[in-house]
């Protein structure tokens, strides 16, 4: 095994443990040090009327109470398209398809669905939703495009979810006379269901954190109150750091707006990731089968 | 299919005369209800596949229009990116290098810190430790780009500016340094799963020889993991390439081939972002945004396609492979 002594050995041993150590704090450190940095510097900010009023002096001051509801109608609209599609693939990837050919052209789509560049959905939504399809830049188009985007997470998680389910349980339903679909929709999906719903928070996180493909399908700089209609224009939370931090020739002095918008961002982003991932921990602990 | 003889025993001659008739309509429409059913779903099973056939249309059917007036050649190695001035040109090798800089600096930086923090997590750390740092470096994924775009642009830039003072904090660096906080946690947790899967009774068959936790470490579970570790860190390249708020506010935007991290690039995703919004509908511009779209799609698909076959083909069936 080894040449040297067992107490270098175990020295090589603590020095590389150590160094994995470390590297995990560097990881936790720059986590925190964001959280903590935005956190303190955006809190002051935060105000009821920042959350709950309209942008007012050109941008200036104000709050931000567009662009948050902005990003609750697209991430609520992404939702309405991704997870009946995907929650309706998974059921075919985990109680339908047999392994062969077709299976793996399915899985291979998935994947390199997944790994699609945002900026290239966003071009993608542009072409087809927008221009195609005649929605112009809406509510509608970016929800459509968002909903595409987290498909895979969706299905993804809803498979687990769905594969997790003790093959027992079919066979029992099964076996009392029930149809394949009534098994599905009876025994399968209520076991699945908190995994599905814990994919599901994970994809409207992820959506509602996106920049890039809603900006050339749904997001503006500003609208004179809120949408009325799906097919209007919206302003949204990370399009609006975007500009805030980017554009105008008010940069450093609406930098506490920044830092507050970022901050409600992350919030809702972090919180709704959090509560995914406590719902899936408690869910391996108390699991009855 | 389990009913079909079912409905077909309770039809015959022997069956008892009264309950036959309703029973038999039932069974015979419930299998043909199964059958449809189980089309609907053939169908959201293919979804994605039809998806990814709309998005390689979409971008082929609007990119291609440039090549009408410039050459493919003069598209990717050409070395002057000048879309509005007049004449105009189309070239993206800087972009392609801004890209490519940003890129492998980022995983210079992810993959020692990913793959680490994947050693920690499965070989180090405790099970309760472990239950909070996973979900820790989960957090880690679901920070928006958008923020970390922002904290690069607001916070590390000018830092960097008046430490080293360098012209510009926007540069290749620190947008790599941002790309690599988005690429550790797809390292860190596919690397994890990797380790995890390898084979209990291999491990502790080299324990049992006298071989450390670290020789067994390294002789042992990194030779079992490594096709799955390789899979994470091209995930994670991939991801970095493609991402986009991060380049767009932080690498700085200048379409130059950088000679060093202390330079500014402008890097293939931000080059759409930054320009789509102002380029008229249908115009050579806008088509050059679309074919630099088919550039980004093909190379970030070349990773995701070498991921998917290294995690294919070497993996590990189990003890009796290795």
């Amino acid at each position: 095994m080894s040449r040297h002594s067992l107490a270098s050995r175990h020295f090589s041993q603590n020095l590389a443990f150590a160094v994995f150590r470390l590297i995990m704090l560097t990881v936790l450190a720059a986590l925190g040090g964001i959280l903590i940095y935005v956190f303190i510097h955006g809190i002051s900010a935060i105000s009821w009327e920042f959350l709950t009023a309209e942008p007012t002096n050109s941008m200036t001051a104000g709050g931000i109470f567009p662009a948050i509801m902005g990003t609750l109608y697209l991430t609520v609209g992404a939702i309405v398209v991704a997870l009946p599609l995907g929650v309706a693939a998974a059921i075919y990837l985990s109680e339908y398809a047999t392994d062969g050919r077709a299976l793996r052209v399915v899985r291979l789509g998935i994947q390199n669905l997944a790994g699609v560049p945002s900026v290239v959905f966003g071009l993608f939504g542009l072409a087809l939703f927008v221009g195609y399809f005649h929605l112009g830049i809406s509510i509608a188009a970016g929800s459509l495009t968002l909903g595409l985007l987290i498909l895979p997470t969706v299905i993804g998680a809803s498979e687990e979810a769905l594969r997790q389910v003790p093959s027992t349980f079919r066979e029992a339903s099964l076996g009392l006379g029930a149809t394949r679909w009534q098994t599905i929709r009876k025994v399968v999906l209520p076991a699945a269901l908190p995994g599905i719903l814990t994919g599901s928070i994970l994809g409207i996180g992820r959506a509602a954190g996106e920049t890039a493909p809603i900006m050339f399908t749904a997001a503006t700089f500003y609208t004179v109150g809120l949408p009325r209609s799906p097919l209007d224009e919206v302003m949204a939370l990370p399009y609006h750091i975007y500009v805030l931090a980017t554009a105008g020739t008010h940069i450093e002095q609406t930098r506490s707006l920044q830092y507050g918008t970022v901050l409600v961002l992350i919030s809702m982003v972090l919180g709704l990731s959090l509560v995914a991932i406590i719902i899936r921990t408690r869910m391996r602990k108390t699991k009855q089968w | 299919m389990l009913q079909i003889p079912q409905a077909q025993a309770i039809t015959g001659d022997n069956a008892p005369p009264v309950a036959v008739a309703p029973l038999t309509k039932r069974k015979v429409t419930s299998t043909v209800q199964e059958a449809r059913i189980r089309r609907v779903f053939v169908v959201a099973g293919f979804f994605s596949v039809i998806i990814m056939g709309l998005i390689v249309l979409f971008l082929f059917k609007e990119g291609l229009g440039l090549f009408s007036t410039v050459s493919v050649s003069d598209f990717l190695f050409g070395e002057f990116w000048y879309p509005t001035y007049d004449p105009s040109d189309f070239g993206i090798l800087p972009l392609i290098a801004g890209s490519m800089a940003v890129t492998v600096i980022s995983s210079a930086i992810a993959v020692p810190l990913g793959v680490g923090a994947a050693l920690y997590l499965g070989e180090v750390a405790g099970h309760r430790t472990k239950e909070i740092l996973k979900p820790a470096v989960e957090l880690l994924a679901s920070l928006p780009s958008v923020v970390l775009g922002f904290v690069g642009m607001v916070v590390i830039a000018p830092l960097m500016q008046e430490w080293w003072d360098i012209p510009t904090g926007l540069n290749v660096l620190n947008a790599s340094m941002m790309l690599a906080i988005m690429a550790i946690p797809t390292i860190a947790s596919i690397s994890e799963d990797a380790l995890h899967s390898v084979p209990r009774d291999l491990v502790e068959a080299s324990l049992a020889l006298g071989a450390t936790r670290f020789e067994t470490l390294t002789r042992v579970i990194i030779p079992g993991a490594i096709s799955g570790m390789g899979t994470g860190v091209i995930l994670g390249m991939s991801r970095a390439m493609g991402e986009t708020m991060v380049v767009l506010m932080v690498a700085g935007g200048a379409a130059q081939i950088p000679t060093s991290i202390f330079e500014s690039v402008r890097p293939l995703p931000a080059t759409i972002a930054a320009e789509m919004g102002e380029t008229p509908f249908g115009s050579e511009h806008y088509h050059a945004l679309f074919a630099i779209g088919i550039v980004l799609f093909i190379l970030t698909m070349g990773f995701n396609l070498v991921a998917a076959y290294i995690s294919q083909r070497f993996h590990q069936k189990g003890a009796a492979t290795l």
